[in-house]
């Protein structure tokens, strides 16, 4: 069956046979974009984390079908190396990543709470980002969250002084 | 010699089978007992189904009296810190429905259905009698302002309720255990019991 999704702002087709198939396989093997990854097939971990219409989503327990006609966001789509999100941008401030394997997913979610939350308290920090890093950058995640608040404030102040 | 135990076999055959039919009892030995084809189904059984499902975890591990969801059989906190939040339904930017969709997840082993939420604070089962949940069903300011037949409507067609039969499987593909009253018997008794007036037994 056919499913149309907008990725990163450009309209897809996917031709798949299994409309059960996790949105995060056809992310990364259909689509090409392996910066969402798999971590523990179970929405346990959120190294597989995604936007799907801006809500934060577990890629590996989304069936693609849900997907059609909807706006999926992936660390590739968040910035770029020009233009990085406040977010992507707060995370090479902190020096965050070690492995970095899980990092994509904190990063989405992150971006996920900043839309909600634009200046998070360490409470809303501690019951939002709940994935699991195993080499244990918590700390320094939690610094970047905050710089990427402050970031973020400010690209709006700057976006609107332009206006 | 070697004929001899079987002659002796038989002959005690012989003498089985005659003692058996000679004590077999006659026909007119037995009482015959009249037994009607109905069996009358009171109020208070139509009752005890119906708690016998909303007290099961499948139903209560989403009416929390602490406002953090259950899981499984044994009930445990929900993994990850998960809590009721503003809405019933998570926190801002992790929310139920950032795992839990609108149908069972067969490959993960997360659970979906329609509105997936925790049921409201005012609607906390969690730790009561099942002559409280009553009190609680009953009472409209517990209840969501429901009536009778809305709360007929919602407990025997809402899917999020009926989700209890068709739980699907855990993350270990094992099925979760569903209610130990069927589907169809949860709803009659559900009808019943509201046709017989909601008397709650103890009352």
């Amino acid at each position: 069956m056919e499913i149309s999704l907008t990725v990163n702002g450009i309209l897809k087709t996917v031709d798949i046979a299994d409309e059960n198939t996790p949105l995060l396989w056809v992310v990364r093997d259909t689509l090409d974009l392996k910066g969402t990854k798999f971590g523990c097939g179970k929405a346990a971990c959120g190294a597989c984390t995604l936007l799907v219409d801006d809500e934060a989503v577990r890629s590996c327990s989304y069936p693609v079908k849900f997907a059609e006609g909807k706006k999926v966001t992936t660390i590739e789509g968040l910035g770029d190396r020009e233009n990085p999100h406040p977010v992507q941008q707060a995370w090479i401030e902190e020096i965050v990543p070690q492995c970095g394997y899980c990092q994509p997913g904190f990063m989405m979610a992150t971006a996920a709470l900043l839309n909600k939350v634009p200046k998070p308290t360490d409470e809303d920090i501690d019951k939002n980002i709940i994935n699991v890093c195993r080499c244990g950058t918590y700390y320094r995640m939690r610094k970047a969250i905050h710089k990427a608040a402050e970031l973020q404030a400010e690209k709006v102040i700057n976006e609107s002084k332009e206006v | 010699m070697k004929q001899k135990p079987v002659y002796t076999f038989l002959i005690l055959m012989v003498i089985g089978v005659f003692l058996v039919f000679a004590g077999a009892p006659k026909i007119s030995d037995y009482e015959i007992v009249e037994v009607e084809n109905t069996v009358e189904v009171t109020s208070d059984d139509s009752y005890n189904k119906m708690m016998d499902v909303l007290t099961h975890q499948r139903c209560m591990n989403c009416h929390p009296s602490d406002h953090i969801p259950k899981q499984g059989d044994t009930s445990h906190p929900h993994h990850f810190g998960m809590a009721r939040g503003e809405d019933d339904h998570g926190f801002e930017a992790t929310s139920c429905n950032t795992c839990h969709q609108s149908e069972n997840n067969l490959n993960s082993g997360v659970p979906g259905a329609p509105h997936w939420a925790l049921a409201p604070a005012s609607m906390a089962w969690e730790g009561l009698t099942r002559e409280q949940i009553a009190e609680r069903l009953l009472d409209k300011s517990t209840n969501g302002n429901r009536s009778h037949q809305e709360l007929i409507e919602h407990m025997t067609e809402d899917d999020l309720v009926l989700w209890a039969w068709e739980p699907g499987v855990d993350a270990d593909g094992k099925p979760r255990t569903i209610p130990p009253v069927s589907k169809e018997d949860f709803k009659k008794a559900v009808e019943n019991w509201f046709a017989d007036g909601a008397i709650i037994p103890s009352k």
